[in-house]
């Protein structure tokens, strides 16, 4: 078998290499401008700024904090060392599913189904290994878990965005001075923001660029970032000049400019969760691709991620970001209107901080979900004019069809695979 | 196709205030054309009677357009029946108008000089009602803001309270009106007093179906 990947070594991995990129490229085209057209939706960021900001910290994310969910899904749905003998099986799995997942995706936008590329990946290797392989190779306590977390993510982030909004309205909106109010409990909501996103990341992800902290390190300067956010934050509050006439036809657009401000913050926490999530749909199988054949067809070696794949991976995003983000966010911001900062804000915080817990867990769940989870728990506190609950419908259907449909494709590829190359 | 997209459904608020707007334009034309009724003005008073059956029509059009876009599965702070029930009274006020205005060109109807500042009066504080209402319905958009609790809440409320305190001012200056024409009624044509009386309970309606959005506002409000 060795020969087998010395001899093939840069085929597998550049085909490989160009999947992942590929997929890459479609998280960064569609779901970002899902993650990011709330806040151009409420008026908090032009396209042009949420591009900048999404590149910048979806990259930030991915590279920084992407390393567990890689990791689950590039090891921890299959239980590789049932496979050290055949390891050129686990190599043309991961292919077939990068590429499963990636044709799979293709054909949902062309019908308009919402599917989510993190249930496409999962669907995919989940399939191949139990039909191509065997049942027993998949880990399925895991994969009953991260089904789980997909029912619990959206639930949790709607939970957390009521209470977000509720004390949002409690503290701020119906008071008597509701500016005044926002001026000084919203650099708090700043602070919780870098906060929660510094410490999941200090503990979870930075030993691959060399940085180990202690917790009580990691909770201390997550500490400190969260107070530079909030500093820089009042910076720019108190820069806002109120002018007379603004509230002359709605009471409340000055106080919606002070979270204006704080959904710029919320927004970069957002791509950041986004990236941290996500990226590992790339590069998770071409990380376990890359793993086996680098070491000659040796499994479960005890690799590091190598540091080019995560750099890819991000790079990825942010190229199909740039190329074919906007428009998907000019459309979603136009489209939503009706949501404005006070709500938009909770909405992301709620959904980033879910998404950004999951991921320092190595729990790969959809962004998207997470948000609309979000968006809803705003909506319970009566902070949202009207909802399509039709959107649960549709997406408790591309559930039950994506896992399917990602798991026969791969099949069929693995069996194609397996067919050209032994 | 992308589901934050489609999680998001188009406001009802705007709407409702824009259709409420509209009522109170039609409703507004009222002042100008009893002037034009009490100069004997009928070229003037055709076109001003034209206009309120416009700005009714447009009105239900944005009536209908609301309705179509406030389908079963909406979910929204207030009740979707309640908000339906709060746009067809609003609605109710601009016919009134309409049929008033209606009523007097039809007939050509004059009122004796006696009644006459009374009976401006009379309608012009019923018009307070509806724009009262109208003011009431504007806060919609702040009610919103504040998910429909605390400070608004209290403001909206205590719009409806005037609102209610207008519609009595209407009651007591309509029976005013009743007793006045009682006093001279045998001195005019029989069938002009029963279309007074007529002209007269229709305008208490204006202040009346005013009253009512006040009370569909309040139960959209008590959730």
């Amino acid at each position: 078998m060795g020969e087998f990947f010395t001899e093939y070594q840069m085929i597998l991995i550049g085909l490989a290499g160009v999947f992942g990129l590929l997929m890459a490229f479609g998280i960064g085209a569609n779901d970002v401008a899902n993650a990011m057209g709330t806040s151009v939706g409420a008026k908090a960021l032009t396209v042009k700024q949420a591009i900048i900001i999404a590149m910048i910290f979806e990259f930030a994310g991915a590279f920084l904090a992407g390393g567990e969910v890689t990791s689950t899904i590039r090891k921890g749905i299959i239980d590789a060392s049932s496979m050290v003998d055949t390891p050129e099986l686990l190599v043309f799995g991961m292919m077939a599913s990068l590429l499963a997942a990636g044709i799979w995706l293709i054909i949902a936008s062309y019908f308009g189904w919402p599917v989510s590329t993190t249930h496409s990946i999962v669907g995919a290797i989940v399939g191949f290994a139990a039909v191509g392989i065997g049942m027993e190779v998949v880990q399925w306590g895991k994969v009953g878990s991260i089904v789980a977390s997909w029912v619990v993510s959206p639930l949790l982030s709607g939970t957390m965005a009521f209470a977000l909004f509720t004390s949002v309205q409690k503290l701020i909106l119906n008071t008597d001075d509701p500016l005044k109010n926002a001026r000084k409990y919203v650099p708090f909501y700043m602070f919780l923001a870098g906060f929660m996103i510094a410490l999941v990341t200090l503990m979870k992800g930075l030993k691959h660029v060399g940085i180990d902290l202690s917790f009580g390190q990691s909770l201390l300067i997550a500490i400190g970032f969260g107070i530079v956010v909030l500093l820089v934050g009042k910076v720019f509050i108190s820069r806002q000049k109120v002018e007379a006439n603004d509230d002359k036809d709605f009471h409340y657009a000055s106080v919606e400019r002070v979270f204006a401000v704080l959904m710029i913050v919320t927004a970069c926490g957002m791509a950041f969760a986004h990236g941290s999530n996500d990226v590992a749909n790339a590069i998770g199988p071409l990380a376990a691709v890359v793993s086996v054949v680098e070491s000659g067809g040796t499994i479960g070696a005890k690799s590091e991620l190598p540091i080019w794949i995560l750099l890819l991976g991000g790079g990825g995003i942010v190229i199909g970001l740039a190329l074919f983000g906007a428009p998907v966010m000019k459309t979603i911001g136009k489209r939503i209107t009706e949501l404005t900062p006070s709500r938009g804000f909770a909405a992301e915080l709620a959904a980033a901080t879910t998404v950004v817990v999951a991921s320092g867990t190595g729990i790969p769940v959809s962004t998207t979900h997470t948000l609309v989870g979000a968006v809803l728990g705003v909506g319970m506190a009566r902070g949202i004019a009207a909802l399509n609950l039709g959107v649960l419908k549709n997406i408790a259907v591309s559930w039950v069809v994506t896992l399917p449909a990602g798991a026969i494709l791969s099949m069929m590829f693995f069996f194609m695979l397996k067919g050209i190359f032994l | 196709m992308n589901p934050i997209l489609d999680l998001f459904a188009e406001s009802p608020m705007k709407p409702m205030q824009t259709h409420m707007q509209k009522v109170e334009e039609c409703v507004d034309i009222l002042p100008a054309f009893l002037d034009a009724v009490f100069a004997q003005d009928w070229d003037e008073m055709m076109v001003m009677q034209k206009r309120t059956r416009a700005l009714e029509n447009e009105a239900d059009e944005l009536k209908k357009a609301l309705r179509l876009n406030l389908p079963k599965g909406l979910f929204m702070p207030v009740s979707r029946i309640d908000l339906l029930n709060l746009l067809s009274s609003q609605d109710k006020i601009a016919n009134k108008a309409k049929d008033i205005a209606g009523l007097i060109t039809g007939r050509r109807m004059e009122f004796p000089e006696s009644t006459q500042a009374d009976l401006k009066a009379y309608l012009t504080r019923s018009i307070d009602a509806a724009k009262q209402a109208g003011k009431a319905i504007r806060q919609l958009d702040e009610l919103l803001e504040s998910g429909f609790k605390g400070k608004e809440v209290t403001i909206a409320e205590e719009m409806i309270t005037e609102l209610d305190k207008i519609e009595n001012d209407v009651d007591v200056l309509q029976i005013k009106m009743r007793r006045q024409l009682f006093e001279i009624e045998d001195t005019l044509p029989a069938v002009d007093v029963i279309f007074f009386y007529k002209v007269i309970e229709w305008v208490g309606d204006l202040a009346d179906l005013s009253q009512q959005v006040g009370s569909r506002l309040e139960l959209l409000l008590a959730r």
